[in-house]
């Protein structure tokens, strides 16, 4: 009972909290760079604005695309608030992810191709990474069910480091900052036009932004479980690493493409190294 | 529901302008009158669009985008001539090539004269373009609910 209680908030609370989160974004990164900002509903507003506009369709295979992606990441999403399977869990986001691409490859567009290809390679750069955080919580908690992760009284964090510095690395690329937002170019306005996104309009547009709200919710859940065994250190830890990310999507130019890829495998790197000497630790290199 | 005019999205071309409108464009996006005050966002995308902010005569050259970039907007949308030339051709407007302001080609809502028009100007312009935006949308929604009411009639 209490795990469909815990998908049902999710459901419903997840975008109010999304696009308020995603509001004080952009009013911090609008103060960092000297300038007023936009309300902190502006999220809000460009999202009613987009359900209220015109419906154009290139073709109609994309806008069921991109319905699946919402549902694939509030399904994800809501697994995980109901302490479901970790590796089920990150199966449904990367499918989720692989029906953004397919959305953006139905439009017969070079700058949806090329954003499509962009998450493709953004999807291989993150990939690892999140597979490597499942595997180091299992051998800490001995358990891939995120209720028992959410409920261990062992300090994750102190074991898995390495682990959690990847994770941070790869978020930049989750939460589409620079230096990594290389596929909707989402600061950087008019290169590539929009990537994924170009040939979205109005409300097929408005459900990827929920969608991105989802999954931005779900990915600070991923770093709270680090945290779990304090629930009040675990929320200012939260917070702490999205006000990191905001700081580093200031301070940073985007890379290129390839050096996005290579930042992803260095931080999996990190991760396989600090699984390693934990393995070792546990099992004495037997 | 008027989520419109608190979120306008512009799309800015400059149609053979000589950049100095354009010049004043985007310094209404710097901290100084910071127009993402008013959810204003300078997209590069006409499917992601509600305002057409163009500067510059139109050559025949890129009359054809002019009209290709408008036609991609969705409804509702508004255009916004900034500038002489933009209005009227400005000391453009005896050369061979220059088809004299953005209305010959598309119809425009707003002018915003200068030359270079100012960012206030710019900004006031805009303005003015989201109540015409947001008379657009009201006419766009009443069109439609008396679609569905004539098709139940008949």
């Amino acid at each position: 009972m209490n795990r469909i209680m815990g998908a049902v908030i999710f459901l419903i609370l997840a975008p109010l909290l999304g696009g308020l989160i995603a509001g004080i974004d952009r009013k911090i990164t609008a103060r960092m760079q000297g300038r007023v900002g936009p309300p902190i509903l502006q999220p809000f507003y460009d999202v009613g604005k987009l359900f209220e506009k015109e419906k154009v369709v290139v073709t109609t295979a994309q806008n069921f695309y991109i319905l699946a992606y919402l549902i694939f990441i509030a399904l994800s999403g809501a697994l995980f608030f109901a302490g479901g399977d970790l590796l089920l869990i990150i199966f449904a986001f990367t499918l989720a992810h692989v029906f953004l691409v397919l959305g953006a490859y139905a439009a017969h567009s070079p700058y949806s191709h090329i954003g499509a290809e962009r998450e493709l390679i953004q999807v291989m750069a993150y990939e690892p990474v999140i597979i490597l955080t499942a595997v180091g919580f299992y051998m800490v908690t001995g358990s891939f069910y995120v209720v028992d992760m959410a409920t261990t009284t062992i300090p994750v964090i102190l074991y898995l480091p390495g682990v959690f510095l990847g994770l941070a690395a790869i978020l930049t690329l989750k939460l589409r900052k620079s230096p990594f937002d290389i596929s909707t170019s989402h600061h950087a306005h008019q290169e590539i036009v929009k990537g994924v996104t170009t040939e979205f309009s109005g409300s097929t547009l408005g459900q990827i932004e929920i969608a991105h709200w989802y999954e931005n919710i779900f990915l600070l859940g991923i770093v709270y479980l680090f945290f779990a065994w304090n629930p009040v250190i675990g929320i200012i830890a939260v917070a702490v690493t999205y006000a990191a990310e905001i700081f580093v999507d200031n301070v940073t130019a985007r890379v290129r493409w390839q050096a996005a890829l290579k930042s992803g495998w260095l931080a999996a790197a990190l991760g396989i190294a600090n699984l390693a000497i934990l393995s070792y630790m546990v099992y004495g290199g037997a | 529901m008027a989520f419109l005019k608190r979120s306008p999205w512009i799309l800015h071309y400059d149609a053979s302008s000589c950049n100095g409108c354009d010049i004043e464009v985007l310094a209404c996006l710097t901290p100084l009158y910071d127009v993402e005050r008013f959810g204003i966002i300078n997209t590069g995308n006409p499917k992601h669009a509600d305002i057409l902010l163009i500067t510059g005569g139109v050559n025949s050259q890129n009359r054809p985008v002019v009209r290709n970039l408008y036609e991609q907007m969705p409804e509702p949308k508004v255009v916004i001539a900034v500038g002489a030339c933009a209005a009227t051709g400005g000391i453009f407007r005896e050369c061979y090539n220059i088809a004299g302001g953005i209305d010959k080609v598309i119809p425009v809502d707003v002018y915003v004269p200068g030359c270079a028009a100012r960012p206030e100007q710019i900004i006031d312009g805009v303005v003015a373009a989201l109540g015409i935006l947001e008379e657009k949308r009201e006419r766009m929604a009443g069109g439609a609910r008396m679609k569905e009411e004539a098709g139940e009639t008949t």
